[in-house]
């Protein structure tokens, strides 16, 4: 059996250098297993800082209710869904790298999905704060499960779409939980198995539930995987589409829209990917892993973000062409005068600017590939991105059907902006620990892919590459 | 459960690998299992293996999903708190699929998820016996059961031959127990000492 397959040399290897399997270990188990350097403190130390910041915004927030936060008559979401969906948004490319790239066989998935997947659970969990908190009596928060109580039993309205968002989200964190975690399984009975020290010996044998790497089991793996990425490829669509049904199922003017199913998940792969970007370009440097995620890896996922945000922007051009053929009165003022225009018409041409003038730069090869001006674009997207949410729920509520309760201005108090920022301490606590602890990138995949598109088998193309069609023949075609 | 003794060979590249794993099958040794750092399109056939019917047991659990979803929600609203909205329909399918959906999902991954560990025995605090400590870095593992039938020497100058980079006789724990890593303590220990004395 042959184990060499011809892959042409344009498409580019996945991994760079001479590589051997226990290279492969030894590069990404390293610096899980190295003391923690002094920058991860640093970083460590400020997302701690972070997220006591929102713990201390939060009590505020539970202890006085939500009046300390300054929604008022109108705008009644505030900052606060902005955030929920824009974290919600974030922690769609982990899925969609894991499960959409696996089911389209897209080798370079292998090199991200890890950290992806770990960024998607993460956003979740900070996405799933705001609603929760934004509850007012959070103590309460147990209501919106349809359990059998002494209220009748009154049931829970299942025709609402803030119900879906409760099965919607939960379930894809729960899913994402359980597809990263039967991922990590056998990597982390590698680091288990290396391990010199008694805690990590303890730690990674507890992690790593007992994993052998039997045959058996890896036919078992390959077909969980499989199926939870077919089952995770319309959870991921489904979720931002009911995040977007809390919106669009409403007759608010600018809300009330078919398309936002679409254009809510283009949004939220385009903010995804741009956050992935931020990440890996930092990890891949701080922890040496540039041979794993190569420029090649980077200029894929900035094709996503070009398309996804080409997406967006032409949902955001349909929106405005739709308030005008429309021809009602409501939905074209919200657009023309208090969206485009008036005093939130800033945010709208800094969202345009930010998701869909300048990531169109990326339609330039070289600019694809520089790993700088990606960094910043991944920064810019992100706060496109914000802004969106922020335009589509603010403007579209600052004025509504009664122009006594108009409110001139909405400004976010510092416990509004402390929750905010509290989100970011979490997530990073989050990241930093599993970056310091957790291998960032799947070891068992990445040698299931060596040998067929490492740099050193990829070599072995060449002669094959020189070969003429005949003489191919002659080697490579045998009769069966 | 038991304590089995193992000749244990391993190999470094799918190469060796294959033509040892065919061959070891046509001299009639029994392969005890195989392990891999990663998994091994093909393996599974090569050493006999029967397919894993694992997404028919996620297919099970999907429907059961689906089928909680829409009982328990047409239940609620035709017979336990039928409520009248606008004269709405009491049952309103379509705004159902949302939920249904995430149901079916839910049941098929957590319990397909589950299923496997079972299948495979794996669980927080489960300690096994591993044959090799680089069968999760960069060797192919394949132990053959010792009886009192076979010849340990001749399997391992048979696996010599077939290109191990590595040949040694292991007794190897068989099942699991209840244990952590860092530590030493064996399965059963108790019971062995108790037999013992």
């Amino acid at each position: 059996m042959s184990l060499l397959r011809y892959e042409s040399q344009v498409r580019e290897p996945l991994v760079d250098g001479h590589k051997t399997y226990h290279d492969v270990t030894e590069d990404i188990c390293k610096p899980v297993e190295a003391a923690p350097s002094r920058l991860w403190w640093i970083g460590f130390i400020i997302s701690v800082a972070l997220l006591l910041f929102g713990v201390v915004s939060l009590y505020k927030e539970v202890v006085y209710g939500t009046g300390m936060w300054n929604l008022n008559k109108t705008i009644g979401w505030g900052w606060d869904i902005t955030n929920f969906v824009w974290w919600v948004g974030i922690g769609h490319a982990g899925t969609l790298i894991s499960a959409i790239l696996l089911l389209f066989r897209q080798g370079w998935r292998t090199g991200v999905n890890r950290a992806a997947e770990a960024m998607t659970i993460f956003a979740v969990i900070c996405a799933g704060q705001f609603p929760i908190w934004h509850m007012g009596r959070v103590w309460m928060a147990f209501f919106v499960m349809p359990y059998p109580n002494t209220r009748g039993p009154l049931w829970v309205n299942f025709n609402s779409p803030l119900l879906w968002d409760v099965f919607a989200i939960s379930t894809y964190f729960t899913v994402s939980l359980l597809f990263w975690y039967s991922g990590l399984l056998p990597d982390m009975a590698t680091l288990r198995d290396r391990a010199k020290k008694k805690w990590a010996k303890a730690f990674y044998g507890v992690a790593s539930f007992g994993w052998s790497g039997s045959t058996k089991h890896w036919q078992r793996h390959e077909s969980l995987s499989l199926v939870l990425a077919g089952l995770s490829t319309p959870l991921v669509l489904s979720v931002h589409t009911i995040v977007s049904f809390d919106f669009a199922t409403s007759v608010i003017p600018g809300w009330h829209t078919t398309i936002f199913p679409p254009y809510f998940v283009a949004g939220a792969i385009f903010s995804g990917f741009a956050m992935v970007q931020t990440l890996m370009l930092v990890t891949r440097k701080v922890m040496n892993l540039q041979d794993y995620i190569t420029i090649s890896h980077i200029e894929n996922m900035n094709k996503v973000i070009v398309l996804t945000g080409s997406i967006v922007g032409c949902a955001y051009l349909t929106e405005l062409f739709m308030a005008w053929y429309s021809a009602v009165k409501y939905e074209q003022d919200i657009f023309f005068k208090y969206r485009i225009a008036g005093p939130y018409g800033w945010s709208y041409w800094l969202m345009m600017t930010c998701n869909v003038i300048t990531p169109q730069l990326f339609w330039v090869k070289k600019l694809r590939r520089n790993i700088a001006f990606t960094f910043l674009m991944s920064v810019v997207v992100n706060i496109g991105m914000w802004f969106e949410r922020f335009v589509i729920i603010v403007s579209s509520l600052y004025r509504d059907y009664l122009p006594s309760s108009w409110s001139v201005y909405y400004r976010p108090t510092i416990w509004e902006v402390g929750f905010y920022l509290g989100s970011f301490g979490l997530f990073f606590t989050c990241y930093f620990l599993f970056s310091k602890y957790f291998p960032v990138i799947a070891i068992a995949e990445i040698k299931h892919v060596l040998k067929k598109n490492g740099e050193s088998y990829k070599e072995q193309m060449d002669p094959i590459e020189a070969q003429t069609v005949e003489e191919f023949a002659k080697e490579h075609v045998h009769a069966h | 459960m038991s304590v089995k003794k193992f000749v244990v060979g391993c190999f470094d590249d799918e190469k060796t690998l294959f033509p040892a794993v065919k061959n070891t099958r046509k001299a009639g040794y029994k392969i005890h299992d195989v392990y891999t750092p990663f998994p091994i399109h093909g393996l599974d056939h090569a050493m006999g293996l029967r397919d894993t019917s694992l997404h028919t047991a996620g297919f099970i659990y999907g429907i059961t999903g689906t089928t909680t979803a829409l009982t328990f929600m047409s239940w609620v609203f035709t017979k336990d708190w039928p409520l009248n909205i606008g004269g709405k329909p009491n049952l309103p399918l379509p705004a159902f699929i949302p939920i249904v959906f995430e149901l079916t999902v839910l049941c098929a991954a957590v319990g397909m998820v589950l299923t496997f560990c079972y299948l495979c025995q794996l669980a927080p605090f489960v300690r096994k016996d591993h044959f090799h400590l680089r069968a999760t870095d960069d060797l192919f593992v394949m132990p053959i059961e010792i009886t009192d039938k076979t010849n340990a020497e001749e399997v391992k100058a048979f696996f010599k031959s077939a290109g191990a980079v590595e040949v040694f006789e292991k007794s190897a724990e068989t099942g699991w127990w209840l244990g952590r890593y860092d530590s030493t303590k064996k399965a059963f220990e108790k019971e062995e000492e108790i037999v013992t004395a």
